[in-house]
């Protein structure tokens, strides 16, 4: 197999195209899992059990069962229960909304449960309510918390979106494997498609780290 | 002021305070001591709920707040909290810190407030530390500026949860003459404290608690020097 160079950069195109609607699922899906895990995170922190039953459920559910199961189930499962589909690229959007959302969840338990439980003592020993006192002092100090394994999420929910290539949704995995059908350079391909996800996401690492140290300073 | 009634508090099976009735009157210093364990600042966070009351009543200015339906925020309002640890609030300026309740409050306007925070940074002695952030202050300065914080919404009562357990030896004092300041100028206060010098000094009356109850209440004098139970005694003798 001798290298082709030209195919690396007639790739190209193929994959900016795949990029964008890579960049754009994952921004999409990600903020849908910020709501739904600041959502479930909080709920997961309630006074009520049943509250808290429903919100642990949600998370190990989704963290207990492969993205691609969940992938499937959702394109193809639920359609043929209810005898309606739905667009991939939606149904990728949601995935990885109510995918990233269960970790996000678990991030967002863990940040307001790292604040010293003083703190609320001393905003409601002030007088403030319990919703004051989690907006004006326990929030903002649990976001500072959670800014760093979220980046993390963003990162690992930009790779996971790969996985939609199995329901044609045409992001960068599948853009790449659709060159490789049609020109057989694997190689060139695959290498460029990798190349593509690292100029995402090692930039964004480098933003984290960034973001962590000035954290850190604070 | 405070009249507390049969005031029972249990962690689960585990009973801390197993039936205390007290008064305190207005403008007085009441000294809680007693050995760890004893239900002492389980006792001062009833006062103010932040312990759930079991049974009994806390009645505060004739309202009882053991009663779930009165509007405990207004009532906390009232009174003033000191914890052990100061409990700070990290991402906030010492101003802002003292200013933020209030301002959510809307006890006034920003312009207002702020000159009054500066005002009780003064009386604390920080007033050049207005912009600086928790984390920059020592023990001692930290205390004092939890202390202008409680100030800043005008409470009736202050509580003391061991101001000065956690503070370096050599700057329990600074901390220690804010508090006489703020009990000669009239405020109400109960303190949880082991500093014996204190209690002797300021106090106007000090209890003794033991596994829960109240076993020996009386001015400072009854109570260190005509001791009259043993296990008080046996207390003092070892801290002393």
């Amino acid at each position: 197999m001798v290298i082709n160079p030209q195919a690396f950069i007639d790739v190209i195109p193929f994959l900016i195209d795949g990029l964008w609607i890579t960049l754009y699922i994952t921004i999409f899906g990600v903020a849908i899992g910020c709501v739904i895990g600041t959502l479930f995170g909080l709920m997961s922190i309630s006074r009520f059990r049943i509250v808290r039953f429903i919100a642990v459920t949600y998370v190990e559910v989704v963290r207990g069962t492969p993205l691609l199961a969940q992938i499937f189930f959702i394109h193809l499962g639920i359609p043929a229960l209810i005898g309606h589909t739905f667009d991939p690229y939606i149904t990728g959007v949601a995935i990885i909304g109510i995918n990233s959302g269960a970790y996000i969840a678990e991030i967002v338990r863990g940040g307001v449960n790292s604040i010293d439980k003083g703190q609320m003592e001393a905003g409601r020993s002030l007088g403030l309510n319990s919703r004051q006192t989690m907006r004006y002092i326990i929030w903002p100090q649990a976001l500072k918390v959670m800014i760093p394994p979220f980046g993390n999420q963003f990162v690992i929910s930009l790779k996971d979106t790969s996985l939609l290539s199995s329901i044609a949704v045409a992001e960068l995995m599948y853009s790449g494997r659709q060159y490789m059908t049609i020109t057989f350079s694997a190689f060139e391909t695959m290498f460029m498609v990798c190349i593509f996800y690292l100029i995402i996401t090692i930039p964004a690492s480098l933003l984290l780290r960034y973001l962590e140290g000035r954290i850190d300073k604070s | 002021m405070i009249k507390v009634n049969e005031l029972h508090k249990s962690f689960g099976d585990n009973q801390v305070l197993k039936g205390i009735t007290t008064e305190i009157g207005a403008q007085e210093v009441v000294c809680v001591i007693g050995p760890s364990g004893s239900g002492k600042s389980t006792f001062l966070r009833c006062l103010n709920r932040l312990e759930d009351i079991t049974s009994g009543e806390v009645i505060i200015d004739g309202t009882n707040i053991a009663d779930k339906s009165v509007n405990i925020n207004r009532y906390r309002q009232d009174v003033g909290m000191v914890f052990q640890h100061f409990n700070l609030f990290p991402h906030k300026s010492v101003l802002e810190n003292i200013t933020l309740a209030p301002k959510k409050l809307g006890k006034g306007q920003k312009a207002e407030l702020n000159e009054k925070a500066m005002q009780l940074l003064d009386k604390v002695g920080l007033r050049e530390k207005a912009n600086a952030y928790p984390s920059s202050l020592s023990g001692g300065q930290k205390q004092r500026v939890a202390i202008a914080r409680a100030l800043a919404m005008n409470p009736k009562i202050m509580l003391f949860d061991e101001p000065t357990s956690a503070l370096d030896p050599e700057l329990v004092g600074d901390v220690l003459a804010v508090m006489k300041d703020l009990a000669n100028e009239g405020m109400t206060m109960v303190v949880v404290t082991h500093e014996m010098g204190f209690a002797k000094e300021v106090g106007d009356r000090v209890f003794f608690m033991d596994e829960g109850l109240v076993l020996e209440e009386g001015t400072p004098e009854d109570v260190f020097t005509n001791t009259k139970h043993e296990r008080t005694q046996a207390f003092l003798s070892k801290i002393l």
